[in-house]
């Protein structure tokens, strides 16, 4: 992040915000984020403030998300919902190219890129940091993982979303019971990966956005809003706001799950977890950070037009790990074994970092409430086990 | 859209868009096994190195991870044994002569043929795992004053699975190469030795202090030849498998390939025992 | 006798033998003798007693079950060096397959009468002989379980 922007802050009204949106838009961005909808907060496009879900709080535990109501009437007063970023920098499906038959031969073309960059409004700090896990996986962003020889790839289309994208983060102001960010070496606050930091500032009759710079581009924008400058005062609130937030965790992840889990693939817990698992798939499909995917060839009805796509795709389906003569992973417990271990500690292995940013979306949306947390405890509390 | 900075990240291509290739021959190997001769269609020779593998496309069907089995010293013709297993692969047995496939690669780590100047080299195939080690083996052959003794142990199913019959029996020939073939069944008329490879192992004809060994079939047959040939005397750090995993992207991005914490598309496919034997052995990772 | 004294040193260079004393060595080489069998002829019949074992020191042996209307089905092929026969060490002495010269085959073979009485004298010899052969039936058991498996089978389920 560029030093000479280091603490540019200033403080704006609800109307500043709209403001913000304008200039995105006027910049060239499409503008994404959060809205009230279908009795969940997803990321949509957002056209000014207004579409924002004001007022709109949740309550998240374990297979259950509801819609509360906030009486601060806060823009950003819900947590995290059941979408993330993702969505729009590795979309669910993907065209990889489209080919035509001539002859004995076939042609390909590259599809078009997207038209517009996109500005992504309310931005958590769980998930700028579930962007820098993927920035890495994808080939954005170097890292420090396992050794690869000469074999490391950047996926195109994500390295141009991502590289194109601009990021207006806001800090929580509090925790749903299933964020454990802290624990995960985050928290709250948004430090780095943002082009402009937003904090809302609500109390002593005052309702109001602290905006701090992150980027050059944020400063651009910045320095069009018209801010009044902060004062400590302002900076001493944002942060207490979020230390509250903080104070709200009170079920963390166990510190040393990647070397437990790697040493634990075999324990009877996988089993017990496997008797409540539906395999649904839906802790993958909510995760921002899990990246797998599948290809498909769509034909017409000639057989001489084909569109080859990519679509997300999840370890818990069977065929996720067939090989001629089977699927490697037949069993449910198996599965989820594959979809835990890498996700906190073989990440570590290939990534050089915990593929978790405790979001909590996976307890929040899995049908039968199964958290991640109290599975790796449970490993923790009696480890070393070996199945017979 | 001028306050809009440029992506970062340098690179040409999509790693997923594939190169035209043309078919210029078709051979069948096997009743489900054949062989595909390909020439990219803009005529450039393609550079790999023995033990690695292509994603190679059959137009409006699919994509399916293939080894490379041709001679990686003649470049200017991309060969790949194929068994014909599932809709990719049943299609590309269909292809003729001038039909026309996609290939990306190359993609893996390969068998390391250097690591073994010096040493006897020990190849062990089981089925259609000789595919993968023949761009080796013509490179030991190649490069055949660099090497001790040279040996190879072959199972297969029965006589009519071998693959590779007549190459086999042409090395067998030679004086410098070993060749030892068992089959686990017998059909027909067969004067060879019946059991399996680790059988064959356990008689020896390599120096047990310093030999590499290259080992690629089925898994259950690579544990326990790898098993065999450390009973022999090798080192684990001398013994080097080729790893099977479902793959859509072979770049490390897909996920289907992950073996514990590695994707053997980038990782492997070629791996050393020490370090794949510990994966290896947890039930269905 | 010059013959006992060859056994006796073949006995002991073969590996097979590594570890026993010169004294015990020379007890077995009493009940060893130099066997030649010609290509194609049979060296024992399944339920014949079985009153030998052999060392193999040239040549190819098969294993075979007779199985009609399939006619002689191999199982396993020894070769040189590989000790053929352990049936003689389990009650009631009869050999569970039938072992027949692929080629010209010269082996030692091993009194199995004379040997388990000097076993049954001398259980330290007993115990030394079944370490050696314990292992031989381990590995016939491992082969054979993996020659079940039918590893190089063509796919059953085709791919989605």
């Amino acid at each position: 992040m560029g030093n000479s922007n280091d603490g540019v802050r200033g403080v704006m009204g609800r109307d500043g915000l709209d403001g913000l949106i304008v200039l995105l838009r006027e910049a060239g961005y499409e503008t994404i984020g959060p809205r009230a909808r279908d009795g969940a907060v997803t990321y949509e496009a957002v056209e000014s403030a207004a579409d924002l879900p004001w007022g709109v709080a949740e309550e998240q535990a374990g297979g259950r998300y509801r819609l509360t109501e906030d009486a601060s009437n806060a823009a950003f007063a819900h947590t995290v919902g059941p979408q993330s970023w993702k969505k729009y920098l590795y979309p669910p499906r993907q065209t990889l190219w489209t080919g035509e038959r001539t002859g004995k031969g076939f042609t390909i073309e590259s599809p078009a890129p997207e038209p517009k960059p996109y500005a992504f409004i309310g931005a958590r700090a769980c998930e700028l940091a579930a962007v820098a896990i993927q920035d890495k996986v994808f080939g954005y962003a170097p890292h420090h993982g396992r050794a690869v020889g000469q074999q490391q790839f950047a996926d195109s289309g994500y390295v141009r979303r991502r590289g194109a994208a601009f990021f207006v983060a806001v800090d929580c102001r509090r925790s749903a019971d299933t964020c454990f960010c802290c624990s995960m070496g985050g928290g709250p606050a948004a430090e780095s990966g943002f082009d402009l930091r937003l904090s809302e500032l609500i109390g002593d009759g005052r309702h109001e956005f602290l905006i701090e710079v992150g980027s050059e581009r944020g400063r651009a924008i910045f320095d069009r809003l018209g801010a009044r400058p902060a004062t400590t005062a302002d900076v001493a609130a944002a942060k207490a706001q979020t230390q509250a937030a903080a104070a709200m965790q009170t079920k963390g992840m166990p510190q040393g799950a990647a070397a437990l889990l790697a040493d634990n693939l075999e324990h009877p817990q996988w089993a017990k977890v496997a008797e409540r698992c539906l395999n649904c798939a839906n802790c993958t499909m909510v995760c921002p950070t899990c990246f797998c995917s599948t290809v498909e060839d769509v034909t017409d009805l000639t057989g001489d037009k084909v569109e080859r796509a990519r679509r997300w795709d999840s370890c818990f389906t069977m065929d996720f790990s067939y090989i001629h003569g089977g699927g490697i992973r037949q069993s449910g417990q198996s599965r989820y074994r594959q979809w835990m271990t890498h996700k906190l500690s073989h990440w570590e292995e290939q990534f050089g970092t915990s593929g978790c940013t405790g979001c909590g979306r996976c307890v929040t949306w899995c049908p039968v409430g199964i958290d991640i947390r109290e599975e790796t405890a449970a490993i923790a509390a009696a480890p070393k086990n070996k199945q017979a | 859209m001028d306050t809009i900075l440029p992506a970062s990240g340098g690179f040409t291509a999509d790693p997923m868009t594939p190169r035209p290739f043309l078919v210029t021959k078709r051979r069948k190997e096997l009743s489900d096994t054949f062989t595909l001769e390909l020439s990219a269609a803009d005529g450039k020779p393609f550079a790999f190195k023995p033990g690695q593998f292509n994603m190679v496309y059959a137009f409006g069907v699919g994509e399916a991870p293939i080894s490379i089995s041709g001679d990686p010293d003649q470049p200017e013709t991309l060969v790949h044994t194929i068994r014909a297993v599932g809709k990719a692969t049943d299609a590309l047995g269909m292809l003729a002569e001038g039909d026309m496939v996609g290939v990306r690669g190359p993609y893996g780590n390969p068998w390391p043929v250097e690591e073994a100047y010096g040493d006897d080299v020990v190849f062990v195939a089981g089925g259609v795992g000789l595919a993968p080690l023949r761009p080796a083996i013509y490179r030991v052959l190649t490069e055949r004053e660099r090497f001790g003794r040279v040996v190879i142990y072959y199972g297969a199913r029965t006589p009519e699975d071998m693959l590779f019959r007549k190459e086999l029996q042409a090395w067998r020939a030679r004086f410098d190469v070993s060749v030892h073939v068992t089959v686990d069944r017998v059909t027909g008329k067969w004067g060879g030795k019946v059991g399996v490879v680790t059988q064959l192992i356990k008689s020896g004809g390599f120096d047990r202090h310093a030999s590499t060994a290259f080992v690629c079939g089925p898994e259950v047959m690579m544990r326990y030849s790898a098993e065999a040939l450390v009973e022999r005397g090798l080192a684990k750090t001398d013994v080097w498998l080729s790893m099977e995993r479902n793959m859509k992207c072979a770049v490390g991005i897909c996920g289907h390939c992950q073996l514990g914490g590695s994707f053997v598309c980038k990782d492997g496919p070629v791996y050393r025992y020490d370090v794949i034997e510990k994966p290896m052995a947890v039930w269905e990772l | 006798m010059p013959h006992i004294e060859g056994l006796d040193r073949l006995l002991a260079e073969h590996p097979f033998f590594q570890g026993f004393d010169a004294a015990a060595l020379a007890l077995m080489a009493g009940c060893a003798r130099n066997e030649k069998f010609d290509a194609g002829q049979n060296i024992f019949k399944q339920g014949d007693p079985a009153d030998r074992f052999f060392i193999i020191r040239h040549g190819q042996v098969s294993i075979e079950i007779c199985a009609p209307p399939k006619g002689r089905l191999p199982l396993q092929t020894l070769g040189e060096g590989e000790v053929l026969g352990w049936s003689w060490l389990v009650a009631p002495y009869a050999w569970s397959f039938d072992a027949r010269a692929l080629t010209l085959v010269r082996a030692v073979s091993l009194d199995a009468v004379c040997l388990r009485k000097k076993c049954e004298e001398n259980h330290d010899v007993g115990y030394r002989l079944l370490q050696r052969f314990i292992p031989v039936m381990a590995d016939r058991l491992t082969a054979a379980r993996l020659q079940l498996q039918d590893l190089y089978a063509p796919a059953k389920a085709k791919a989605l």
